[in-house]
């Protein structure tokens, strides 16, 4: 077996959903390729080229895959692909955009946020918001899938010593062109990789007492998460958005704040190694998930908090 | 312009779901079905590009058993101009949908082409994608906002740290994100309306595809049951817990 991994990446840094994906892969078994396509990404392939666990690196350094255009990288996977037993990316928004172009491009199926793996053909995921989980098994020559950044320990980002390969295959579509990003800056480490996350929801009560939860955050290390409900009241911007539609996260500490625990919410944090939660209702379902349960008044507990930390 | 949304028949989204003790999957006898939300407001986005004067004709797509129409009604109701059901008892999956889609849309011919960006059954967030991959379309994934102008469209995305906005040439394929528009509610006048609107049924046999998926499902399980834990009485206690029991704070 042969397994092409594709490298989510910004063209300056590795991104460590790869790692993740490159310890599904071993998971599988077989020779793991790493394919980092992108413009000016040859720092990129070098990284990639020095993760555990890892053959070769092909480089595909061109402007046409600059900016992850799904229709451009989607054809040049699919082209290398076919030599595969299986394609596999990051369930990130990078990877479920261009992931499924290639499994149609390749006629098969894809199969979408594993979870584990119990065999080649085999594997688990979430349904129904991960109300459920299903085992499943396909029978397509090429396995294309995307892996759940979570359900894997990453591989250690040193230690191997695989060869970097050009690649001069140019696949432009030109249906497709890049406009501009605003990426949300900030100090604090991102939510899907955060090893503490403090987020609040609707019991906030606004935007502004968000405020409140800096401090804390600042402590700790935190990134700062929100509920749908937070998000959809116009409190934070939707990248902030822990749950089923949002981020899927499992830091070591998760403290909900101000959140009811609606299912929506609880698919998004349920896999968390310590939930904390607080909130004024001793009877909000979040509890029922929570190690720690701290029925209290959110806007005298945080101060405490953070006087505490 | 035309514009073709596909939508797809869920357990409604309010619905906690109950695994079947024999694990060949979820229950779904007598539990309240709907539009997945998704698709909603990709039905939504529709009625409002013909509201503007921008789309002239919004058809609704199904591909399902012929329950679906009930879904279908409640897209009429929100606006679109008429629906068709390619209908299958079949469990179909993404690419087997892409599929029967592309054959339809050979026939329609429409310029835009809306999905919702997952269903909230599956989870797969593929069918769009497929799609557009299948017509060879460029598409906008996770849009937030969309503005067409001059042949092409112009799609804000929302994207892991923020939003990308890419431009894209007509024909193009949007799916959609929770930001993109509130939907609307049916009024009474517009679900007897509905009633009149025109729905045509299709087979996948007629389209000339076979929707036999690829991926078989071996079991459905319940996940893990995370226990509840204890309260604490106050901040100190938590820190305190956190720092001496569990051992994740220093």
């Amino acid at each position: 077996m042969s397994i092409l991994v594709v490298a989510d990446h910004d063209n300056a840094e590795l991104k460590p959903a790869t790692l993740v994906v490159v310890a599904a892969a071993q998971a599988i078994g077989g020779d793991i390729d790493v394919l980092v396509a992108g413009e000016g990404c040859g720092g990129v392939a070098d990284a990639a080229s020095k993760v555990a666990g890892v053959s070769k690196v092909l480089c595909a350094d061109n402007a046409a895959y600059g900016h992850q255009l799904a229709e451009n990288v989607a054809a040049l996977v699919a082209e290398l692909g076919a030599n595969y037993s299986h394609i596999l990316t990051a369930h990130t928004t990078v990877g479920k955009n261009f992931l499924p172009r290639v499994a149609a491009l390749l006629d098969v199926a894809q199969i979408s946020d594993i979870q584990g793996v119990e065999s080649a053909d085999t594997f688990k995921r979430p349904i129904y918001a991960g109300n459920a989980i299903a085992t499943v098994k396909s029978s397509d020559a090429i396995k294309v899938i995307s892996v759940r950044g979570t359900a894997f320990d990453g591989v250690a980002a040193e230690g191997g010593s695989a060869s970097v390969e050009a690649v001069d295959s140019v696949h432009d579509a030109g249906v497709s062109s890049f406009v501009g990003e605003e990426i949300a800056k900030s100090e604090r480490p991102e939510l899907t990789a955060a090893s503490v996350i403090i987020s609040g929801g609707r019991g906030m009560g606004s935007g502004e007492n968000f405020a409140l939860l800096d401090g804390i955050a600042d402590k700790l290390g935190a990134a700062i998460g929100a509920s749908r409900a937070a998000v959809d009241a116009g409190f934070v911007p939707n990248d902030m958005q822990v749950g089923q539609t949002g981020k899927i996260v499992a830091p070591e500490l998760y403290i909900a704040v101000g959140i009811s625990g609606a299912i929506q919410h609880l698919a998004g944090m349920k896999d968390s190694k310590v939930i904390v939660a607080i909130n004024k209702d001793e009877d909000a379902p979040i509890f029922q998930v929570a190690d720690y349960g701290l029925v209290a008044d959110l806007f005298k507990a945080l101060p405490e908090l953070e006087a505490a930390l | 312009m035309k514009v073709l949304v596909p939508v797809k028949r869920v357990v409604d989204y309010n619905v906690k779901i109950r695994v079947k003790p024999d694990n060949s999957g979820v229950d779904l006898s007598n539990v309240k079905m709907s539009v997945n939300p998704f698709c909603e407001i990709a039905i939504e986005e529709a009625v409002r590009l013909k509201e503007a004067g921008t789309a002239t004709e919004v058809v609704a797509v199904t591909v399902g058993s012929s329950a679906s129409q009930e879904q279908l009604r409640t897209c009429l109701a929100l606006g679109a101009d008429r629906a068709v059901l390619i209908e299958t008892d079949a469990d179909a999956q993404p690419l087997g949908i892409a599929k029967a889609l592309k054959a339809l849309q050979e026939k329609e011919g429409a310029e835009l082409v809306i999905f919702g960006k997952q269903s909230i059954d599956g989870d797969n967030s593929q069918t769009g994608q497929m799609f557009a991959a299948l017509t060879g379309m460029p598409q906008g994934t996770f849009a937030s906002e969309v503005k067409i102008a001059d042949g092409r469209i112009d799609v804000t995305r929302e994207i892991d740290g923020g939003l990308q906005t890419v431009s894209l040439k007509l024909p193009a394929v949007v799916t959609t994100d929770l930001r993109l528009n509130e939907p609307r509610y049916a009024s009474l006048p517009n679900i007897m309306k509905a009633k009149k609107k025109p729905l045509d049924v299709v087979t996948p046999d007629e389209l000339g595809v076979d929707l036999t998926p690829s991926v078989e499902v071996l079991s459905v399980e319940p996940p893990a049951e995370r226990q509840a834990g204890i309260k604490v009485e106050s901040v100190e206690e938590l820190v305190d817990k956190l720092k001496n029991e569990a051992k994740v704070i220093s």
